[in-house]
């Protein structure tokens, strides 16, 4: 469910199998209208890689023991100001604060948890619902 | 059984290892380009592995994850890894990332190539 603080206004809306040519094609869509736009190489490098990480967290960790072919419900809107990307899945969430930092020493050789911080590290603004199944990505044009 | 991602050759006892595609994001891929990697490191002795991303224009957290469970195989084997020809942008991910500090890496082909032990 989203909240105010995840919801996208105006915003188009597909429901996505876990099927990597689908995912493919829905994120090049989605940098096809920020390219048209003006947005520039780097912000679709940053929106390319954010879209990735929360497509698979979805995936990987919200539908995990789910059937595989249950979909993630994904919104999405394409301004000239900022872009805002909704992945919402059905899974029971999780508690995106209760993560480890990757970055720190002893975390550095664990393979996997750093999904989470590139979101924030390259978008402008990121939120989750209370459940912690639903996350907003907001990237903002750089002045 | 799908096509490899990886082109593997060997020079002069360093393997190097090139991808074939230019965004390293399909997690069965990912998979895939691990499990080609480490039976390189299990075939050898003390490896010394490689990788080049030349041709690399997106990776993914994912990505990562494999580069280090390698990076954690080599190790245990006392062997060396070593990354270059990274763009930039995707260089930026290591620094974000911090693993620029766990990684070695080299901006060329032939400088990680001189940075090889013995």
């Amino acid at each position: 469910m989203s909240d105010s603080h995840t919801h996208i206004e105006g915003a188009s809306a597909v429901d996505l199998q876990h099927d990597r040519k689908k995912v493919s094609s829905l994120i090049d869509k989605i940098l096809g209208l920020a390219e048209s736009k003006g947005f520039g190489t780097s912000s679709l490098f940053a929106i390319r890689l954010a879209i990735e990480e929360g497509i698979t967290n979805a995936f990987e960790h919200g539908h995990e023991g789910l059937d595989p072919s249950t979909p993630v419900h994904i919104e999405y809107a394409v301004s000239h100001n900022d872009i805002q990307i909704a992945i919402e899945d059905q899974g029971p969430g999780f508690s995106p604060d209760a993560l480890p930092d990757p970055t720190l020493i002893e975390n550095l050789s664990k393979p996997s948890g750093r999904g989470v911080m590139l979101m924030q590290a390259y978008m402008s603004e990121v939120h989750f619902n209370k459940a912690g199944n639903r996350v907003k990505l907001r990237y903002i044009r750089p002045s | 059984m799908t096509d490899s991602r990886l082109r593997i050759s060997d020079n002069g006892g360093v393997t190097l290892v090139e991808f074939v595609d230019r965004n390293i994001l399909d997690e069965a891929n990912i998979q895939a380009i691990n499990e080609e990697i480490t039976a390189v490191i299990e075939q050898a002795q003390i490896p010394k592995i490689l990788i080049s991303f030349s041709n690399v224009d997106h990776l993914s957290s994912a990505a990562l994850g494999a580069l280090i469970t390698i990076n954690n195989k080599i190790r245990e084997k006392n062997g060396e890894l070593h990354l270059a020809n990274i763009d930039p942008q995707i260089y930026e991910v290591f620094v974000i990332t911090r693993l620029n500090k766990l990684f070695n890496i080299h901006d060329t082909t032939d400088e990680a190539h001189t940075a090889f032990a013995g």
